[in-house]
């Protein structure tokens, strides 16, 4: 009983925590009780908040829920380039994440396989991974444009450049701490260079590299929003810059919400990777 | 001239200072030899570099001077002939106790197919008294059973000699006694040649035909060798009774007492 009690304790909490944000947003935007009287041709021509000569009002709960509820029925649907379903734009965005972020796999793995392997490549590549590494990634942006001349693989390129270094480091490093004995045991029973590198410090190193990967996935998300902002026409960055240029601002927390589950699924979904090549000493 | 089977000669190694200038010797003029089928214990105090030398037989670890040659050729590297157990086990993790042996076993016999790898894998785990436990994974095991695996491990491949680092110091005394027995009856059994490092002094008596002993680093070298001149039939139930343990053992722990005595500054600003 009562550790069925202690069980429901967070979970309610919880919900409480979000009541209380829910009611203070629902005060805070409530609109002023009395609005100045207009001529209701006229505010149904300009709109009713332009017409009281306001402000628009931030949405309130309710109406942020009910373009949620909006969203959710209809996530694909595409009535031209400037009004797509908030599905489909998040589906071009983590399209864009996944390629660049896959690529940057690719190379930072065996990459980092080799710096941590050997010291002499270390020292002669830890200068510019030093330099390259504290670039924003968007700082590359315009150089991507202006060489790959392809605003969709320009994002991808982006998102490429900043999931790389954490992969890279967390690999080398992986691969560079790997125990002494284990290695030893290796040579003193003639295991072959690629077995050894497949069987011994591909495992022993596994879970560092999923921490990189797992570091990497939440920049490249963070990234690619701020991305298709610049670039525009599709994903989810640029539907929010669209929604800011329409000013609807529930549709702008709608993205927001959106965006921070699919990160959160993006990371759960590493998180369960890395379990699989955990292991105990 | 009549070789030895294991022939050491001149063994030393040095290592430059922490300043730069000059170099510290851990041991040197290193001589001694193993016969085949022979087990020899190495007894000394911690810093006499004991697990170097085994690291140098092993082939992990190079010496600064001096020869090491078995069955008539020289160790220049690490090889299957010479099976290592390690002192901290040194079991991969993500791998179970049949996994850890078959590692070594696929690379001994690259032909074998994967059911004799696993067949061949088996048969040492059970001479182990493993055969319950081959699917856990090392730390789902205990100290000892760890340290079975180890064993095993290094008996699977065959090798002419193996090379056993402390495998019994981490583990509590009532464990050590029955794997002390246990690996004794392996070796006898399987008339394996066999270097040992050890600090329990009843340890060496037990298991050894001979017994060096090292004097305290630096400059350590072997300073006495004692052979071991009882019943090769040997248990621990029965040792103490034995009319020679009582002259080996007091001359092993005088030896010990006395070079603690002797070489404690050393020992101090080494």
């Amino acid at each position: 009983m009562r550790a069925s009690s202690k069980r429901w304790r967070a979970p309610l909490l919880s919900l409480a925590v979000l009541i209380v944000l829910l009611a203070g947003w629902h005060a805070a935007t409530r609109p002023p009780a009395a609005a100045v009287g207009v001529d209701p041709a006229y505010a149904a021509l300009v709109g009713g908040a332009a017409a009281g000569g306001g402000q628009t009002p931030v949405p309130g709960p309710l109406e942020v829920g009910t373009q949620l509820w909006h969203h959710l029925q209809h996530p694909f649907y595409d009535n031209g380039p400037n009004d797509k379903g908030l599905g489909l734009q998040l589906g071009y965005s983590i399209g864009r994440v996944l390629a660049g972020y896959l690529l940057a796999a690719l190379v930072a793995v065996p990459l980092g396989f080799l710096i941590g392997m050997s010291p002499v490549v270390y020292r002669a590549l830890d200068p510019y991974i030093q330099v390259l590494k504290p670039i924003s990634p968007l700082a590359w942006m315009p150089l991507a444009l202006y060489t790959i001349r392809d605003a969709g693989v320009s994002a991808v390129f982006v998102i490429f450049i900043c999931s790389v270094w954490p992969m890279l480091i967390n690999t080398a490093f992986g691969v560079m701490s790997v125990r002494r004995d284990w290695l030893n045991v290796a040579r003193t029973l003639e295991v072959s260079r690629l077995r050894t590198v497949l069987h011994v410090v591909l495992p022993a190193a596994a879970p560092t590299i999923m921490t990189g990967m797992r570091i990497s996935i939440g920049i490249a998300w963070l990234v690619i929003v701020a991305a298709e902002m610049l670039i525009g026409g599709t994903g989810i960055g640029y539907f929010v810059w669209n929604e800011w240029n329409n000013l609807s601002i529930s549709n702008i927390i709608c993205a927001i919400l959106f965006i921070g589950v699919v990160g959160m699924l993006l990371d759960a979904l590493l998180a369960r990777l890395a379990r699989l090549v955990a292991y105990r000493e | 001239m009549a070789r030895h089977f294991l022939q050491v000669e001149g063994l030393a190694r040095r290592y430059p200072d922490a300043r730069g200038k000059g170099e510290t010797t851990v041991f040197e003029n290193v001589d001694f030899h193993i016969d085949r089928g022979e087990v020899v214990c190495v007894i000394g105090h911690s810093g006499c570099g004991k697990t170097t030398i085994l690291n140098i037989l092993a082939g992990i670890d190079m010496a600064s001077a001096g020869v090491v040659i078995m069955d008539g050729r020289e160790v220049a590297g690490p090889s299957l002939d010479r099976g290592v157990v390690f002192q901290a086990h040194a079991l991969l993790p993500w791998l179970t106790a049949l996994q850890n042996v078959a590692f070594g076993v696929r690379s001994r016999w690259p032909d074998y197919s994967r059911s004799q790898v696993e067949e061949h894998s088996m048969r040492y785990l059970e001479m182990v008294g493993l055969g319950r436990a081959v699917h856990k994974k090392p730390a789902e095991l205990s100290g000892g059973m760890k340290q079975r695996v180890g064993i095993a491990r290094a008996f699977a491949v065959q090798p002419k000699m193996l090379l056993l680092d402390e495998p019994f110091g981490a583990l509590d005394a009532l464990t050590r006694g029955t794997i002390q027995d246990e690996l004794l009856a392996i070796v006898r059994a399987t008339g394996q040649t066999v270097f040992m490092i050890t600090h329990d002094v009843d340890e060496a008596i037990l298991l050894a035909d001979r017994i060096l002993l090292m004097s305290g680093g630096p400059h350590a070298r072997i300073a006495e060798t004692v052979a071991v001149t009882l019943p090769q039939e040997r248990s621990r139930a029965t040792l103490h009774h034995l009319p020679q343990y009582q002259d080996i053992r007091n001359r092993l722990v005088d030896f010990l007492m006395e070079k603690e005595k002797a070489g404690h500054p050393e020992e101090v600003s080494a």
